[in-house]
């Protein structure tokens, strides 16, 4: 179900999911935000192991600034945008974890996309997401999904009922016209992938393509918003695009965690005391190259950077088993090598969160991913 | 493709509504060599570049009496000028004016195909407005450098290129001044530097002429510089030394850098004017200019990665004609390559025209059309580089733009209104050469504008 602004500001936030669907009261004040990061965000320049000395061989004068970042570890320096999760990570509210991948070993972003959302071990191997069957596992009837995004994203699809709101929606005739053009395309194999492309980055709630700040807050203000509450949603998924660096990164990265660092701050503001009951995860699909390429970028990698942040969240610590950035560490000698499990991480730390048997619910969430969950991630 | 839709798009500039496809494509083609004008009414209105050099004159002299006025009278000054629209206001205005005629004239043009290859060479001669001294000029330098030649030979389009004012203040050669000029010594001995600036010289060899790599080296560069001092434009220097005779190309003596020169292994003995002018001749009948033009020409007409073949032919014929345009022209009518290609991707400038035709639209404002330039990723007269804009696919083809042209065919389409039956417009700009999925996505549109908006965003409509 899709509802327009109208609707919202008619009904009002608190009563947004009522005249469609029934809800008892929250068995449950937990709540969790999946901040999806597509087009697979470079965990090395976000959480910079500047203390690696093969760092500045490979990174050069890419971001130079980061050399300057003072090192929240012996090894990690969080990139100078990220002020408010940088002031999160000192409060013990925030936990990084370098170094990660999820099953998916190749290098395209649709197919990367779906293996994360599904929690399956290849792509397209399951139709329905992990954050559905998420809701599946919590208390029947309490438990609201909801997308801040126009469509229902994979991770938010299958057997239960989720909502989805796009802040700013598009008018409906050029909808209308976005989908013929789309048929129009199909087979046109060069119009096709940009179309979609296109789409893909304006489908996204907010102004958070372009890197607007303002924007950005906007969204995690509304995400806020329509968590709020007894009624309030309680797994929540919002998206963010335009992650894939390939050239102009410094700037370009720059904007994107000025706007994903107030997405956070406004989710945190916004929820207020909630904020103690919540768990924000932001992943991607997977890392970028450990080597700088020659436009000023990076490619395709693998092994890459999920946070942890919230009020719940065991804080204040990076949690790596660090491959290291020589030569014969990277993988394919190309990308950080996946050390930690994404799959296995994400599975016990909302076991954790909401209370569940962690080994009930991995297989359930994650039945592509392999080794145990993770413990300890979240304050009991 | 069917001929007919390649003359129409690929060689023109996209068919008009209510007009047949010619019945004999290449004939169509060679008839516009004869039609072609060079001095349309639409430009004869545009203040020249005489009258523009007294403007840029006026508005620099304006802005150093604004600052001179903040720094006496406070900062607020400063302010209020640029309220106004600043000293430059009527530069810029005249720019807007000519990017209005240059669109009008390509939508109203029945000799597209000229057209289209004046565009080709002022992209090639690019000059970019993104420096203020060109802002104005622009649009002459195309006007009086580039049309009046487009039909003659490339050494008579080179020199006027060459010596246009636009040209000269864009690659900085108007305040070249030769070290051992009198000019050059006196300031010497006042302990002020003034000499040399190779900006020209370097892009006339890199771009213009020979291309990048093709085997001369810096000192050829410098020497070139050399004899190019003294090249430079009336009307705008304080000093009355270099006045010149009034706002125009003038060779000023006093700055030229006295002696022969030898650049890629040719002296050139002249003294003045005529040393530059002896090099540049030179230059336009090299083998590597030869090549090069060649292969731009073969890049725009065939493919982004232009076919050897055709520049072979083209090379052949621009040396056994020592650079005759026209003969070139024919080469690309008659080869195979032209017509049997892959389609080029449109660049927004091409698109924007195609549209604009298909649904008659004969003038825009130049505002509006500047403005609308800029939206698609495609300022006229800015590529921002003496390179001019890139000419393959890879520069143009990305999501944004493409979601740009959608919007903006959606709006055309809307200002085209119910009159344009998309169905019939679609056969006539690609007669029998529709693609299946854009018949039937136009037939079954949900109305006459979104019909029309699919056909501006077909992929037929995204090449030539």
């Amino acid at each position: 179900m899709l509802l327009d602004r109208r609707q919202l500001i008619a009904a009002g936030a608190a009563a947004l999911f009522a005249p469609r669907i029934a809800f008892a009261r929250a068995a449950t004040e937990r709540r969790m935000v999946f901040i999806i990061q597509r087009g697979a965000a470079d965990g090395l320049a976000t959480l910079a192991p500047t203390g690696d000395p093969g760092y500045a061989a490979l990174r050069g004068d890419l971001i130079p600034e980061l050399a300057d970042q003072p090192k929240l570890s012996g090894l990690f320096a969080l990139h100078p945008a990220m002020t408010q999760v940088g002031a999160m990570f000192a409060a013990r509210e925030a936990l990084f974890v370098q170094a990660v991948a999820s099953p998916y070993r190749d290098r395209s972003h649709f197919d990367g996309q779906n293996v994360l959302e599904t929690g399956g071990a290849l792509p397209y191997d399951r139709k329905d997401g992990w954050m559905n069957r998420l809701l599946a596992l919590l208390p029947a009837g309490n438990a609201r999904g909801l997308a801040i995004s126009a469509t229902v994203p994979t991770a938010l699809r299958g057997a239960i009922e989720v909502a989805s709101y796009a802040p700013s929606a598009l008018p409906a005739a050029p909808e209308d016209l976005q989908q013929r053009i789309s048929q129009l395309y199909a087979a046109d194999p060069q119009l096709h992938g940009l179309w979609e492309e296109a789409l893909q980055t304006r489908a996204m709630a907010g102004g958070l393509a372009k890197g607007d700040a303002k924007g950005a807050a906007a969204v995690g203000q509304l995400a806020a918003q329509l968590m709020s509450g007894a009624t309030g949603a309680r797994v929540v998924m919002v998206e963010t695009n335009g992650w894939d660096t390939h050239a102009g990164q410094k700037g370009r990265l720059g904007a994107q965690l000025t706007a994903l660092d107030a997405v956070l701050g406004a989710l945190k503001t916004g929820l207020g005391a909630a904020w103690a009951d919540t768990l924000v995860v932001v992943a991607t699909e997977f890392g970028r190259t450990a080597r700088a390429n020659g436009t000023g970028g990076t490619d395709h990698g693998t092994g890459s950077l999920a946070m942890l942040m919230g009020g719940t969240v065991a804080g204040g610590r990076i949690l790596s088993d660090w491959p290291g950035l020589g030569e014969a560490a990277l993988y394919q000698g190309r990308d950080l090598k996946p050390t930690t499990s994404l799959d296995a991480l994400l599975a016990g730390a909302l076991a954790e969160h909401f209370a569940l048997d962690p080994e009930h619910a991995a297989p359930r969430l994650f039945p592509g991913g392999e080794g145990k969950p993770l413990a300890d991630l979240v304050r009991a | 493709m069917q001929l007919g839709a390649v003359a129409l798009n690929r060689f023109g500039l996209g068919g008009k509504g209510g007009q047949d496809a010619p019945a004999d494509p290449h004939a169509w083609l060679l008839a516009q060599f004869d039609r072609f004008d060079p001095h349309p009414s639409a430009i004869s209105a545009l203040p020249a570049s005489d009258r523009l050099i007294v403007m840029l004159r006026e508005a620099r002299d304006d802005q150093k009496e604004r600052k001179a006025d903040a720094r006496t009278q406070g900062g607020d000054l400063k302010a209020k000028a640029a309220g106004m629209g600043g000293p430059y206001r009527e530069l810029r205005d005249a720019y807007v004016a000519a990017v209005g005629a240059r669109t009008a004239i390509a939508l109203g043009s029945d000799t597209p195909f000229i057209e289209r290859l004046v565009h080709f060479w002022a992209n090639h001669f690019a000059v970019s407005v993104d420096k203020v001294a060109t802002v104005g000029l622009a649009g002459a330098f195309e006007f009086e450098a580039i049309r009046p030649h487009v039909l003659g030979h490339f050494r008579d389009m080179l020199s006027a290129v060459e010596r246009h004012p636009a040209m000269l203040l864009y690659l900085d050669q108007a305040e070249s001044v030769g070290p051992d000029s009198p000019l050059g010594t006196r300031a010497a001995r006042r302990g002020r530097q003034r000499g040399l600036n190779e900006n020209l010289a370097r892009e006339i060899m890199e771009l213009h002429t020979l291309g990048v790599r093709s085997g001369y080296s810096q000192a050829d560069v410098t020497e070139f510089a050399r004899a190019l001092t003294g090249w430079t434009v009336g009307g705008l220097a304080k000093q009355p030394l270099l006045q010149g005779p009034g706002p125009r190309f003038w060779f000023a003596a006093p700055i030229h850098e006295p002696g022969s020169r030898t650049i890629i292994g040719m002296r050139y003995g002249q003294s003045g004017e005529g040393q530059a002018q002896a090099v540049l001749d030179d230059l336009a009948v090299h083998p590597a200019t030869a090549r090069h033009v060649a292969t731009k020409l073969a890049r725009h007409f065939a493919a982004d990665d232009p076919p050897p073949a055709l520049i072979a032919k083209l090379e052949h014929e621009f040396l056994r004609t020592g650079g005759d345009l026209p003969a070139l022209y024919r080469v690309l009518i008659e080869a195979p390559e032209t017509w049997h290609g892959a389609p080029k991707f449109r660049t927004p400038w091409e698109w924007s025209l195609a549209a604009l035709r298909a649904t008659g639209v004969a003038v825009l404002p130049g505002a509006t059309a500047a403005g609308a330039f800029t939206q698609l990723g495609q300022a006229v007269w800015k590529p921002g580089s003496p390179a001019g804009y890139d000419d393959i696919a890879a520069s143009w083809a990305g999501p944004d733009a493409l979601y740009r042209r959608v919007e903006v065919a959606q709006r055309i389409a809307q200002r085209a209104g119910p009159a344009i039956d998309a169905r019939h417009l679609a056969g006539e700009l690609f007669p029998g050469s529709l693609s299946e999925t854009t018949t039937s996505a136009i037939a079954r549109a949900e109305s006459g504008t979104q019909a029309l908006a699919l056909l501006l965003a077909s992929p037929e409509m995204m090449r030539r």
